[in-house]
């Protein structure tokens, strides 16, 4: 479903991805894992096109996204929810949501979908989005991308920071839009939770996809995380 | 006349200040917060709005009245699109890098000026205000048959400064509508907030610049074409406002819409009181003193939030 071949990004005159592939299908969860640095979070930002990409190419369903202006990408039904969430902190959980179904036109059906998803949310309507607490917080950035009813869902480190009930919601939310036919690539650093549901697992170091291997593989033998994160 | 109703002129004098200094001052404020770009060229949308009301009534001729409507309508929406153009041919050019944007609305600030002055001359020209009935006012007094209403001669307040305090007012609520309640306001704040994720939510953050740079230049624009019936059309006349916009701005706390509201009433009254009681420098000189003690005391603004 998305195809991200060949890819160079970088900051500036600062290249950090090189020659990166990866692509994710329907009703798949492929995880990207590397030690801090190795360009996971970039890899994310040069497919919503916040990085200029200057080689390679990325596609959703055939479609070039990576001569595509940044803002028209989401609306091709891509959901992010950035490291660190990222919300709109001086708006309320209501006018966040509404930022995310404005996106791509989506109305009271998908609010009240993802707010059942999210029944926390509901409760807090009103309140000021920096108010919340920390897993609030990512509850809110998770709803805010699911309300584009997106095909591909792109989610970076969304457990960072949270505490274990937490941690273990987003993890069901995101087994449940694996059963509904997103495609999703998660970053994510914790070994046992990229165990626990991808399906495949891409090795990113120094701004290179090194392998990728089936996550039922890497349970039996997990030779691989040593050699790739030193765990 | 005694102290009571000279004061209250004063007042309303400074109320009329007021008025046209938070529309300035509310544009500048606008522009910063949402795209952190300091406009220096902000005082020359002023005059150009002042001098294009000089230019649409005297075109239109007829009646004060539709000459000044014309320019109600026209210099602001045109002061917007230049604003515009400004925003996508030089700001988006330097990236909005913050120490550039200042050194090319500097630049942008001359230019408007001095094609200004080769096109329009250096002359003042006055813009006849759409209607000026002077008005008495009372005042109360407590005499030898007890409480009495008396009109003392010479306080009195034209209609037309009446009415350009409720029209910024007006515009006021106007933008506090659109900001809190439509779907403009709503891209327009989140772009304020994470212009970065704004875009990955499918805003187009260069068209919103845009559309801010215009709008904070039509604000400044249409205070200029209430002011231009009281105050002379002149091609040097935006730098007081330029100077007091900032000092607005700084006070209230940059980005702040509230604080800049506030600021501007107080700056806005102290000016007129001052001025009136002493003399206008006093009043610049003291405006300028507060905002050196509000840089030093509160350097965030009355309202502005510290830097995290």
């Amino acid at each position: 479903m998305l195809e991200v071949s060949n890819i160079e990004s970088g900051y500036g005159p600062v290249q950090v991805l090189f020659d990166v592939s990866l692509q994710v299908n329907a009703g798949e969860i492929l995880c990207l894992m590397g030690r801090n640095g190795a360009g996971k979070s970039t890899i994310l930002k040069a497919i919503m096109g916040q990085l200029p990409v200057t080689g390679g190419s990325i596609t959703l369903d055939g479609k070039p996204l990576h001569t595509m202006p940044a803002h028209l990408i989401p609306k091709q039904g891509i959901g992010y929810v950035p490291q660190g969430r990222r919300l709109f902190k001086e708006l309320t959980v209501a006018e966040n949501i509404e930022v995310g179904l404005m996106t791509r036109g989506e109305g009271a059906s998908t609010r009240d979908w993802v707010l059942d998803l999210f029944p926390r949310l509901r409760e807090r309507l009103s309140q000021v989005a920096g108010t919340l607490s920390g897993g609030e917080q990512q509850m809110l950035a998770t709803a805010r991308a699911l309300c584009l009813r997106p095909k591909v869902l792109l989610l970076d480190e969304p457990t960072e920071g949270l505490q274990p009930s937490m941690i273990e919601l987003i993890r069901q939310v995101v087994i449940k839009m694996k059963a509904e036919g997103y495609a999703i690539i998660l970053v994510e650093q914790r070994v046992d939770a990229v165990l626990s549901i991808a399906d495949r697992v891409t090795f990113i170091e120094n701004g290179k996809d090194r392998e990728t291997v089936l996550a039922a593989e890497l349970r039996r033998d997990k030779t691989k995380l040593k050699t790739y994160i030193g765990v | 006349m005694d102290f009571g109703p000279h004061l209250m002129l004063a007042s309303l004098e400074g109320a009329v200040i007021s008025a046209i200094l938070v529309l300035t001052a509310m544009g500048l404020s606008l522009v910063f917060g949402v795209m952190r770009v300091v406009n220096v060229a902000h005082g020359e949308f002023f005059m150009l709005g002042a001098v294009l009301a000089w230019v649409v009534s005297t075109t239109l001729g007829g009646h004060p009245a539709i000459g000044f409507i014309g320019a109600l309508i026209v210099a602001p929406v045109l002061v917007g699109c230049i604003a515009a153009g400004v925003d996508r041919f030089v700001l988006k050019r330097v990236n909005y890098d913050a120490d550039r944007t200042i050194v090319a609305t500097i630049g942008v600030l001359y230019i408007i000026q001095q094609s200004t002055l080769m096109l329009y001359g250096p002359e003042a020209r006055p813009v006849q205000p759409p209607f000026n009935t002077r008005l008495s006012l009372p005042w109360f007094e407590f005499g030898e048959n007890g409480f009495a209403m008396i009109w003392p001669w010479g306080l009195s307040i034209t209609s037309y400064k009446l009415f350009v305090i409720f029209a910024a007012a007006a515009v006021l609520v106007a933008l506090w509508l659109l900001l809190t309640r439509t779907r403009i306001g709503l891209i327009m704040r989140a772009t304020q907030q994470d212009s970065d994720t704004a875009q990955a939510f499918g805003v187009p953050v260069g068209k919103v610049y845009s559309w801010v740079f215009g709008l904070g230049a039509g604000l400044a624009a249409l205070g200029a074409v209430l002011v231009v019936p009281i105050q002379q059309a002149h091609y040097l006349m935006g730098g007081d406002p330029l100077l007091l916009a900032f000092i607005v701005v700084i006070i209230g706390g940059l980005g702040s819409l509230p604080g800049t509201v506030i600021a501007a009433l107080l700056i806005g009254m102290s000016d007129g009181i001052i001025s009136v009681f002493f003399s206008p420098t006093l009043a610049k000189i003291i405006a300028t003193f507060l905002v050196a003690m509000v840089l030093v005391f509160r350097p965030q603004g009355l309202l502005g939030r510290a830097e995290t």
